[in-house]
């Protein structure tokens, strides 16, 4: 008789993550950049902007969302994925775009509230991807913890601490 | 249904042999193939593989368009992106045959291998097999030659300017325009997010449900942009079994694992000898570094964000030392 097998799908949370394992050889364990975003964002200040991927300019950061966030905004798109909990992304679109340069990378921090017309808001779930769009001030807002992948260039407000968040013995 | 080739290439093949396959050549290259096996000749060697893995190596060589750096059909053969042109070789980047100079390569503008291989593809592939699907998804790509698959080989391959469910962008999958919940991906929430729109920003207030996009996928290790800013690509995929080719990237590659697990064997790009094992679950991020290469082994169809930077110039910044072949130094 053949056993049906009923698939389950392994998805982590804050609350639930098992850390993979990385195993050296012959090599640098520094070269791997080996972290795991909820272990950061279990450690991390609401909203704290953390690389966990750096490409050049380019950066991963994974942001614990609690609480509500300060305004940014940004010459370019950028895309959160919400990758556990719920979080209300909301979006004015600003009255003076010159608040940020044309080619400004990465995104700036706002003061207060935003000057500008309500673009909308949505409400994103686990595995939901929502669009930063370009000169659009954005806000998140999260009831309980939960944790953001936020795909962006790096600005002066990313946090990088990757002796701390890294495997660095093999 | 034919496959589309440019008029201005000239493919060089033969006429089937008694499997029924045609024969091929590519500069001092020749490939063959009968019911179990495809054999690649060049002047100081020769080497074989299974059917399947080859095939299953080659279509993801024609749909990536030979993708960033090195494609390893396995140890032996494979190919180099230069962005114009493509090294074909054997044994380059394999020690022994290196140290017995019994490796080859020839060089070739990428319109003459891309249209070689898709021919080769389409003529080796039979009805019913699908290179990109899973092993127990597909039917079988041995015996004499039968039929084609076409639609399969020639897939729409993904690449959102913006981000998919933009309108005017690329459109979330559904079971209406043909991509069912894969089998093992049956538990995954079909929710999509709550998007409240202000008139007239209907093209920037977006969302999708990427998880469910990516249950709906029907391949397997094809990594497909869904987001882009500027040169920095978020390329998710689907794995499940062993990914068919060994990629030698030409710049620093992100893993970020979403779901499930996968094991990476990690090797000296140029020596193919071991380095690291990375086991990757989810919420896990690592970095592959520009000088190894790396297989992966799926033991169920997971959810992998493949993350790339696309910038052209990083090739010539990697090989002249400008940059360091490891994504921080820390």
């Amino acid at each position: 008789m053949v056993a049906l097998t009923r698939y389950v799908t392994k998805f982590g949370s804050l609350d639930q993550y098992e850390k993979g394992t990385l195993e050296i050889i012959d090599d640098d364990p520094k070269h791997y950049t080996y972290s795991n975003m909820y272990e950061v964002a279990s450690i991390s200040k609401p909203y704290e902007k953390v690389a966990v991927g750096k490409n050049m300019e380019y950066v991963l950061e994974v942001l614990r969302a609690e609480g509500a966030s300060g305004w940014r905004t940004s010459g370019h798109d950028e895309f959160a994925i919400v990758m556990d909990g719920e979080v209300e992304v909301r979006l004015v679109k600003l009255d003076d775009p010159s608040v940020v340069a044309p080619d400004q990378k990465g995104s700036i921090a706002l003061s207060g509230e935003p000057q500008g017309k309500k673009m909308g808001y949505v409400k994103a779930r686990k595995g939901h991807m929502v669009l930063l769009p370009t000169g659009a001030a954005y806000q998140f807002h999260a009831d309980k913890p939960g944790v953001i992948l936020l795909q962006t260039i790096e600005s002066r407000d990313t946090v990088y601490k990757w002796a701390e968040i890294c495997q660095t013995i093999p | 249904m034919a496959v589309e080739t440019a008029p201005e290439v000239q493919v060089e093949s033969s006429e089937p042999n008694e499997h029924g396959y045609r024969t091929f050549r590519l500069g001092e290259f020749e490939f063959s193939r009968n019911e179990y096996f495809a054999y690649v000749r060049w002047p100081t060697g020769s080497h074989v593989m299974s059917a399947d893995s080859f095939l299953k190596a080659l279509q993801r060589d024609v749909a990536w368009d030979f993708f960033y750096g090195i494609v390893n059909f396995d140890g032996v053969v494979g190919t180099v992106n230069h962005y114009g042109t493509v090294d074909l070789f054997a044994g380059r980047y394999n020690d022994s045959y290196r140290k017995a100079e019994l490796d080859h390569l020839d060089n070739f503008a990428t319109p003459l291998i891309r249209e070689t291989f898709k021919a080769m593809l389409d003529d080796w592939t039979n009805e019913g097999f699908d290179p990109f699907a899973s092993p127990t998804e597909t039917g079988s790509a041995f015996g004499v030659k039968r039929g084609d698959n076409r639609k399969a080989i020639t897939r729409h391959r993904v690449t959102a300017k913006r981000m998919v469910g933009v309108p005017g962008d690329e459109q979330i999958r559904t079971d209406k325009n043909g991509f069912p919940v894969n089998r093992h991906f049956l538990d995954v929430p079909q929710d999509e997010p709550e998007v409240h729109a202000e008139p007239g920003f209907e093209k920037d207030v977006a969302a999708f449900n990427l998880f469910a996009y990516l249950s709906r996928s029907d391949v397997t290790w094809n990594p497909s942009v869904v987001s882009a800013c500027k040169y920095s690509l978020a390329c998710p995929t689907t794995e499940e079994y062993i990914l068919p080719i060994i990629h030698g990237n030409d710049r620093v590659e992100w893993f970020v694992q979403l779901s499930d697990e996968i094991w990476w064997n990690v090797e000296d790009r140029d020596t193919g000898s071991a380095r690291a094992t990375v086991v990757m679950r989810p919420g896990d991020v690592a970095s592959m570094p520009a000088d190894i290469r790396h297989q992966g082994y799926a033991p169920k169809r997971s959810m992998l964000l493949v993350w790339e930077n696309g910038n052209p110039d990083l090739p010539e910044m990697l090989s002249s030392g400008k940059l360091p072949p490891f994504a921080v130094d820390f």
